[in-house]
């Protein structure tokens, strides 16, 4: 793989940009891997890519019945934080945080990380004691966060309005090394590092069984034939619980839609994230000017990838209230993604009741912030069958009543 | 936008009169079943991408609860039905297996 440089880039400009590498190899399935990844979205490819790096197997496939990163990876509003209210949260999401500072480097691909501030606003009196004991809880887990008045809010973001029609804002919950990056490169950069370590991204490969023997995996068969494997990944976000079907099992999972929309881009009006739980909607300002919006889930089990239209009407008027500027903005585009919610609102990262597959998955509505953390975790647990990261997620918490309880703190934040 | 008939009413319900209830049809464990029975009702779901059956609430109209089953997949509505029963109505299960052959929910069908 030709690294991509400052150099590189005056060397391809003289040459009229003929030696540009294809970034991935377009892979055929081979008859056997040590390991089979179903699902080419950001948390996917991140396993793959710590599984060759940090425990040598590079024997791997990732198999994606679309096109890589199509899924909610590239869907998604990309706000990376990781102020969560329970301590293994704070673990996996912070390690994920501390990871992307440093994932343009390391993947020597620019995911255009941008740690330009996360801000929640509180709007009631009891946020307001929530985000208190948030940012306390995160003082003790060493994540670095802090509770502002509505002046710092001001200061830091001039058009909001502080005091709207129904909710004045009344403080908010602030991580300042909070951002976004860019979605597609998350998927792209690291989809480019496991083909460089000889991995077979497979896209337009759908798996359609999951064969077992005695209780253990053997292989999956995909509409690009059968593969064999000794162990099995499904990441597969929004269809974990079709991918469950297949090998036999029940998850505590629900499938909705999730929608997002931007608008017309303008000059630069707001440089951090602004979260508005109390009255649903959230809004940030991309690189090309379009104001990124975002709101809560639907109510009912969709796989359609379209969200209800009265959704959008109640993410932007929730807005609108709190961004009066933006009510002569046009909205340019809408979509949806299938996300995949728990009942504790925390993902899934276990074993299962079939020996050799594990499964990722309930990331719901805010797994983009941690793809790193997850991939590396996740990895760990393949290579291992155990790791400090993903113990607590654990399939059989449910069982146990041992939930990891972030629906309370996290409203309809992502 | 979703349309249910709402079969108490009679009504033809938009979304925004409706409220979402979950997956229809569970039976309630209580004291003294096993853990597992009491964890798989409070937590684990059929979630199909295909037919459907679940509960919803006529919560700006007469406010009853009632049944519907639904297409996950193309969000068709093949018809609703009343709450006071623990099995959809055999006719519906025709409508059903007329459009989707093959179908397979739980135990029915
Ligand atoms: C509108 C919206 C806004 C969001 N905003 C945020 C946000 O601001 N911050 C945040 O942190 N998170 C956010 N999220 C959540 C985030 O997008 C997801 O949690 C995350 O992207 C999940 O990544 P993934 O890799 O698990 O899944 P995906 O990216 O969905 O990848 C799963 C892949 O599996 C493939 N697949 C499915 N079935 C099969 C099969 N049978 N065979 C082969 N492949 C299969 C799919 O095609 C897909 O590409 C948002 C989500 C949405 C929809
Ligand atoms: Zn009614």
């Amino acid at each position: 793989m030709k690294r991509y440089s400052a150099f590189a880039l005056v060397r391809e400009a003289l040459n009229g940009h003929k030696g540009w590498e294809r970034a991935w190899r377009n892979a055929q399935p081979k008859a056997h891997y040590d390991a089979i990844i179903i699902g080419a979205g950001g948390h996917g490819l991140a396993t793959a890519y710590y599984l060759g790096k940090n425990f040598g197997i590079t024997n791997v496939a990732i198999l994606e019945k679309g096109w890589l990163g199509g899924g909610n990876t590239g869907r998604n509003t990309t706000i990376i934080r990781s102020n969560y209210l329970q301590d293994p949260s704070a673990a996996i999401y912070e390690k994920s945080r501390a990871l992307y500072e440093t994932l343009s480097q390391e993947l020597n691909y620019n995911i255009m990380f941008s740690p330009r501030g996360v801000m929640m606003l509180a709007q009631t009196e009891h946020e307001v004691r929530g985000y208190r004991r948030t940012a306390h809880a995160n003082a003790l887990q060493g994540v670095s966060t802090e509770f502002i008045s509505p002046r710092r809010v001001k200061e830091l973001v001039p058009i909001i309005e502080l005091n709207g029609p129904r909710y004045p804002v009344l403080g908010a919950l602030w991580q300042d090394r909070a951002g976004t990056a860019r979605h597609d490169a998350v998927a792209w950069g690291y989809a480019r590092a496991c083909s460089d370590m000889g991995m077979d991204i497979i896209q337009k490969c759908e798996v359609t069984g999951i064969t077992r023997e005695g209780g253990r995996v053997t292989g999956v068969q995909t509409t690009k034939g059968d593969i064999a494997c000794d162990r099995l990944g499904i990441v597969v976000a929004g269809h974990s619980g079709v991918l469950a079907e297949m090998a036999g099992f029940r998850l505590p999972v629900e499938s909705v839609a999730l929608q997002a929309l931007v608008s017309e881009p303008i000059k630069p009006c707001m440089d951090v994230v602004v979260m508005a739980n109390t009255v649903h909607g959230y809004m940030s300002q991309s690189d090309k000017g379009e104001m990124v919006i975002g709101g809560g889930a639907d109510g009912f089990n969709n796989y359609t990838q379209r969200g209800s239209f009265h959704h959008i009407e109640e993410t932007v008027r929730a807005l609108v209230e709190t961004f009066p500027m933006i009510s002569r903005l046009k909205m340019l585009r809408q979509w949806g993604g299938i996300v995949d919610m728990t009942g504790d609102r925390s993902p899934i990262l276990s074993k299962t009741p079939i020996e050799g597959v594990f499964i990722n998955c309930g990331w719901g509505t805010g797994g983009f912030k941690a793809i790193p953390g997850s991939g590396w975790g996740f990895a760990e647990l393949m290579a291992k069958g155990t790791s400090p990261l993903t113990d607590p997620f654990s399939l059989n918490r449910f069982g146990e009543g041992r939930f990891i309880d972030e629906s309370v703190a996290a409203g309809v934040a992502h | 936008m979703l349309i249910l008939k709402c079969p108490y009413c009679g009504v033809m319900a938009d979304e925004t009169e409706l409220s979402p209830g979950g997956e229809a049809h569970l039976t309630r464990h209580g004291p003294g079943s096993d853990d597992t029975e009491f964890e798989a009702y409070l937590f684990m779901r059929e979630n199909p991408r295909g037919v459907h059956f679940e509960r919803w609430r006529h919560a700006h109209g007469c406010g009853k609860w009632f049944h519907a089953a639904r297409c996950t997949q193309t969000l068709e509505v093949f018809g609703t039905y009343s709450a006071q029963t623990t099995r959809p109505p055999q006719d519906l299960l025709d409508t059903i297996s007329e459009k989707r052959p093959g179908w397979r929910w739980r135990d029915l069908a």
